[in-house]
């Protein structure tokens, strides 16, 4: 039972430090959003150097075998509960301007990275629903957190609607898997599941496209992407960049998760289903965000365009692939970020705005603020030697060697297509006349992370190798998991012992 | 193959079904009993006579009452929702009655004697709302359906303290099976040593059957007669039985938990000559007694305070008896 | 065919029944009703399996509680039902066509598998020597204590959802503060004055 809890720690103390600051901000009698803030803060912190130094274990299971630790969870736990903190800290001068700085809001992302957690370390499909439930719950609330705009709450219960359906097709193809096979461990599912003369069983590869459609939903990827342009929108801009930013990575990971551990023998099955997901993101992804006027919105596509590029080094079902996938959604992750640390700055006396015009000539007037956005835009966009372009050459060179040409060819295509419309912002900031109203100067907090994360993008190619070794320790653990019966002979083992 | 069938189905199904009229029989003039109690009780607490006049000491005057709403006309309000405003007063006394199939009124006399006894009485008890509600909504009328609001928040806010009052009685039974409840109180009644939940019980039980205080859902200086302000006739007569009957099945509940059932006080030479139903009745008798002084002399319950007294009392107070409950019992070593 | 099998088939029916008519009544407080009823069913569908702890659970919190929450929503909303059903035909080819291509899938899996898993291999509802009740007891604390929490966090999320979305907090709340009523002593609040006629306090 003890070494259960130890491989719990990091949600454990994200889980137990929620409801602790739950409490004081619920009977403080001054308004204690700021102590709350800094307290979220470092138990993510804490979390996150929790869960890093598990990164060195062999794989190891709790929980009667429904909760796995290994190399890979450690490294995307870390990453996601890095990231909810930088949000965090984004998150604070926007949220006191526009009058939205409530305790609650902390302490559901806390609550949201522990579901997040969840769903990066489990090993078992009813693991994983409670972990995505937890998270999108949270998500939903801070969608709709500012409740006097009408916006805000369409974009919350349009969110909730759409993943409640999501969860609805998830848990439908979880039920056929459940049925057909008598277990919801991965491994057994993966053991209970056989190949016979090249034909998969047919209940198997029904479910797993329902369970793959429920997942591509919480991950954005078409045709599952309805809702995420809208609730960018809708959102308060705190809240897009989390959305954009820490339950992709977990949706990912759990992705590859499911995909690798509970699939193993149905390569060819998902591999088709993914190779089809992927191009539908990345063309739509770039066609989409060509016409948009809104930065929010066009975040929105962009990210739906990410996603598909992502998926490209997973379609290659490789130990590479996947290493190159972990790889490309840090970048993501810092890219994003970046992104929305710009677009928070997006200020005037008059009020926050969102469109893309409005950043004209931002360069004479603002000119640090144009200079990371402009870095971090380039870098999206895929343009050597950027951050981005690294994330795409590991996906395309692990497709390649799988064979995937077509999907290679269409990738580049989508991202030459994708490149114009973050180069017209970078040209909209540099060329064009600047607009009436000039810029507020950007926020401390803000500068310090738009600044700090651009010169991430820019300088990753001059010492790759840590992040690179990472990504691929993280590809080979998920990998290369012990066989299903080796897993399986834990799961008894832990029952012993108890 | 005629005789297995005969045996395995058909007289067993006969035994039940003669079984479930006894009860339902003897259940009706209870009722009518309790009714005719009630208001000479009232009356008396009052310093009136009640009834009087039908029969001796005006012992029919429940079924007299009883008839002549038989025999009235049904009146449904126009555009009432007809099917849902008839189902009902059926839902209310159909629920009423059928929880009493489980209710073991002496050793082995119960209809059927189910491993989750409890839990089915309480679950056929949080239906009870549904009745309400029903007649509320079908009967397009608004103290009708304020009356059903009330009662709808009330039912579910009470019954969360039920829930855990039962609980608290299971921890140190080990069972959901009634015959094990009542035969755990051999050493001593659970009203003693769980006295607090024992109030608690009464008092939640009290809201949950829409009695007073608590009988916001008909208090007739704002609502008419509530949710049973637009029943007439046999309607609402059956309404009326049901609601009596739920009282009824409280009294029974309260009985089995928290008073030993049909076991004597002590089990020593006079007290258990006596047949263990007749101790099942005096002590729901008792409970009735109880009800109907409650109703006689507490004043009318303000509508948030009510709310309060669920949330903010009940439900930390009988919180922290599972928690001490299930503590001592772990402690101790006393778990069955 | 035993009594059992009729009584599967009774319940199993009037249950697919009374779902389709949650989602084919017209009027929503029906729709509600025959949820109720769908319930109803499924608990007597788990009773047939020998879990009647779950049905009774099943009866009190979806029945008892989650319903009744529903119903009390649901007819509070002022609906018009001629706009709601404006877009049904709208929707309908389409609704059909994902319901029907779902119907023929899981027709085709059932057909098609041969991986059927035998009735022996899954875990029993009530292992031999015990209840129903201890059996679920034996497990939900200990081998499934992570999934509990987890629903335990799921539904705290909830609850500060819903007060965080709809808590409006009032500029000056005139809060009844019952222990300070409690402790008012007749003495506090009653000033007995002795008023000679014609003079006036």
């Amino acid at each position: 039972m003890l070494a259960n809890v130890t491989l719990l720690l990091p949600e454990l103390v994200l889980f137990i430090g929620a409801m602790g600051l739950l409490m004081v901000g619920a009977f403080a009698t001054t308004d204690a959003t700021r102590v709350i803030e800094y307290g979220a803060i470092s138990l993510l912190l804490i979390a996150a150097i929790a869960s890093w130094l598990q990164g060195d274990t062999v794989a190891q299971l709790a929980f009667g075998g429904s909760f796995i630790v290994d190399a890979f969870s450690a490294f995307m736990k870390t990453l996601t509960y890095l990231t909810t903190a930088v949000v965090i800290i984004m998150a604070r001068g926007f949220m006191q301007n526009e009058n939205l700085a409530r305790f609650e809001v902390p302490v559901l992302m806390l609550l949201a990275a522990v579901g997040m957690g969840m769903m990066i370390s489990a090993n078992d499909l009813i693991a994983l629903y409670m972990g995505i439930e937890l998270q999108s719950l949270a998500l939903y609330v801070l969608a709709a957190i500012k409740r006097d705009s009408l916006r805000a709450t369409e974009a919350g219960l349009k969110y909730f609607v759409l993943g409640a359906l999501s969860s609805g097709m998830l848990l439908y193809g979880a039920s056929l898997i459940y049925g057909f096979s008598g277990t919801t461990n991965f491994a057994g599912i993966a053991q209970a599941f056989t190949v016979e003369n090249g034909i998969l069983p047919l209940a198997q590869v029904v479910g797993m496209v329902f369970l793959l459609a429920g997942l591509a939903f919480k991950i954005s990827a078409v045709p599952f992407h309805m809702w995420t342009p809208d609730v960018y929108e809708g959102a308060p801009t705190p809240m897009t960049a989390f959305f954009a930013a820490a339950p992709k990575l977990a949706g990912m990971a759990v992705f590859l998760r499911v995909v690798i551990s509970a699939f193993p023998d149905a390569l060819a099955a998902w591999q088709q289903i993914i190779i089809f997901i992927s191009i539908a993101s990345m063309v739509l992804g770039a066609f989409a965000a060509i016409g948009q006027t809104n930065i929010k919105r066009l975040m929105a596509y962009s990210s739906i365009g990410h996603m598909g590029f992502a998926l490209v080094g997973f379609a290659a079902g490789t130990e590479d692939g996947v290493a190159a996938v972990i790889l490309y959604m840090t970048l993501y992750g810092v890219m994003t970020l970046g992104t929305f640390a710009c677009i928070l700055s997006m200020r005037r006396d008059s009020g926050m705005v969102e469109q893309v015009k409005s950043l004209s000539g931002l360069s004479q007037v603002r000119p640090f603020m144009a200079l990371c956005l402009a870095i971090l835009m380039f870098s999206l966009a895929g343009i050597p030697p950027l951050a981005g372009f690294f994330g795409k050459l590991f996906v395309f060179h692990a497709a390649i060697d799988a064979g995937l040409y077509g999907l290679c060819i269409l990738g580049v295509l989508s991202s030459v297509v994708g490149a114009y419309y973050y180069l017209r912002i970078v040209k909209i900031m540099y060329l064009d006349p600047p607009a009436d109203e000039a810029n507020d100067p950007m926020p401390r907090e803000l500068s310090i992370v738009a600044g700090a994360l651009a010169g991430v993008c820019l300088l990753f190619f001059v010492y790759p190798s840590p992040l690179i070794d990472l990504a691929a320790s993280a590809g080979q653990a998920l990998i290369d998991m012990p066989a299903p019966d080796a897993l399986l002979t834990g799961l008894f083992e832990a029952t012993d012992a108890r | 193959m005629d005789n297995l069938l005969l045996e395995t189905y058909i007289w067993p199904a006969f035994l039940v079904a003669g079984h479930s009229l006894l009860i339902l029989v003897a259940l009706l003039l209870w009722l009518g009993f309790f009714m005719y109690a009630e208001r000479k009780i009232w009356g008396a607490v009052h310093l009136r006579r009640g009834p009087n006049v039908v029969g001796p000491f005006g012992l029919l005057q429940s079924f007299s009452d009883i008839l002549k709403y038989l025999f009235k006309e049904v009146i449904f309000p126009t555009s009432s929702n007809k099917a849902v405003f008839l189902l009902a007063p059926i839902v209310t006394l159909f629920l009423a009655l059928s929880a009493w199939a489980v209710i073991p009124v002496a050793e082995g006399w119960a209809v059927s004697d189910i491993n989750v006894g409890i839990l089915y009485i309480f679950a056929i008890s949080s239906l009870g709302v549904y009745g309400v509600i029903m007649g509320g909504w079908a009967s397009n009328s608004k103290y009708p359906f304020l009356g059903a609001l009330r009662s709808a928040a009330q039912m579910v806010s009470y019954e969360v303290s039920i829930g855990l009052v039962i609980i608290t009685v299971l921890l140190c039974v080990g069972s959901l099976n009634l015959t094990d409840i009542v035969m755990a109180q051999q050493t001593v009644w659970f009203a003693i040593p769980l006295f607090p939940m024992f109030v608690i019980f009464f008092i939640s039980a009290l809201a949950e059957t829409n009695r007073p205080p608590f009988d916001l859902p008909e208090a007739e200086s704002e609502l008419v007669a509530g949710f049973m302000t637009e029943y007439s006739s046999t309607p609402y007569v059956v309404f009326m039985i049901g609601e009596l009957a739920n009282i009824v099945l409280m009294c029974a509940m309260t009985t089995i938990l928290f008073l030993g059932g049909w076991l004597p006080p002590v089990d020593v030479a006079p007290f258990n000559w006596v047949p263990g139903v007749v101790w099942f009745l005096l002590k729901m008798t008792f409970m009735c007694f109880m009800f109907s002084m409650v109703k006689a002399i507490v004043p009318r319950y303000r509508y948030d305070q009510l709310m309060r007294l669920g949330w903010k009392v009940f439900l930390p107070i009988s919180l922290f008896w599972v928690v001490l409950t299930a503590g001592v019992i772990q402690y101790f070593g006393l778990a069955a | 065919m035993t009594l059992t099998a009729l009584a599967f088939y009774l319940f199993a029916t009037v249950s697919v029944a009374s779902a389709f008519m949650v989602i084919s009544a017209r009027n929503p407080v029906y729709s509600v009703l025959f949820l109720i009823l769908t319930f109803f069913n499924s608990a007597g569908l788990f009773v047939l399996m020998g879990a009647e702890f779950l049905a009774m659970i099943l009866v009190v919190v979806y029945v008892g509680a989650v319903a009744v929450l529903f119903l009390f929503v649901v007819m509070m909303l002022d609906i018009d039902f001629a706009e709601l059903n404006e877009g049904f035909l709208q929707y309908m080819p389409i609704g059909a066509t994902i319901g029907l291509i779902l119907l023929l899938e899981l027709l085709l899996i059932f057909g098609a598998s041969t991986q059927l898993v035998s009735q022996s291999a899954l875990p029993q509802a009530t292992p031999e020597g015990m209840t129903n009740a201890e059996a679920i007891g034996r497990v939900l604390y200990t081998d499934y204590i992570y999934y509990f929490q987890a629903a335990g966090a799921v539904l705290l999320v909830a609850m500060i959802g819903a007060i965080v979305l709809t808590l409006v907090k009032s500029e000056n709340p005139r809060r009844q503060s019952i222990a300070a009523q409690n402790a008012r002593r007749r003495e506090d609040g009653v000033e007995l004055v002795d008023i000679e006629p014609g003079q006036g306090l």
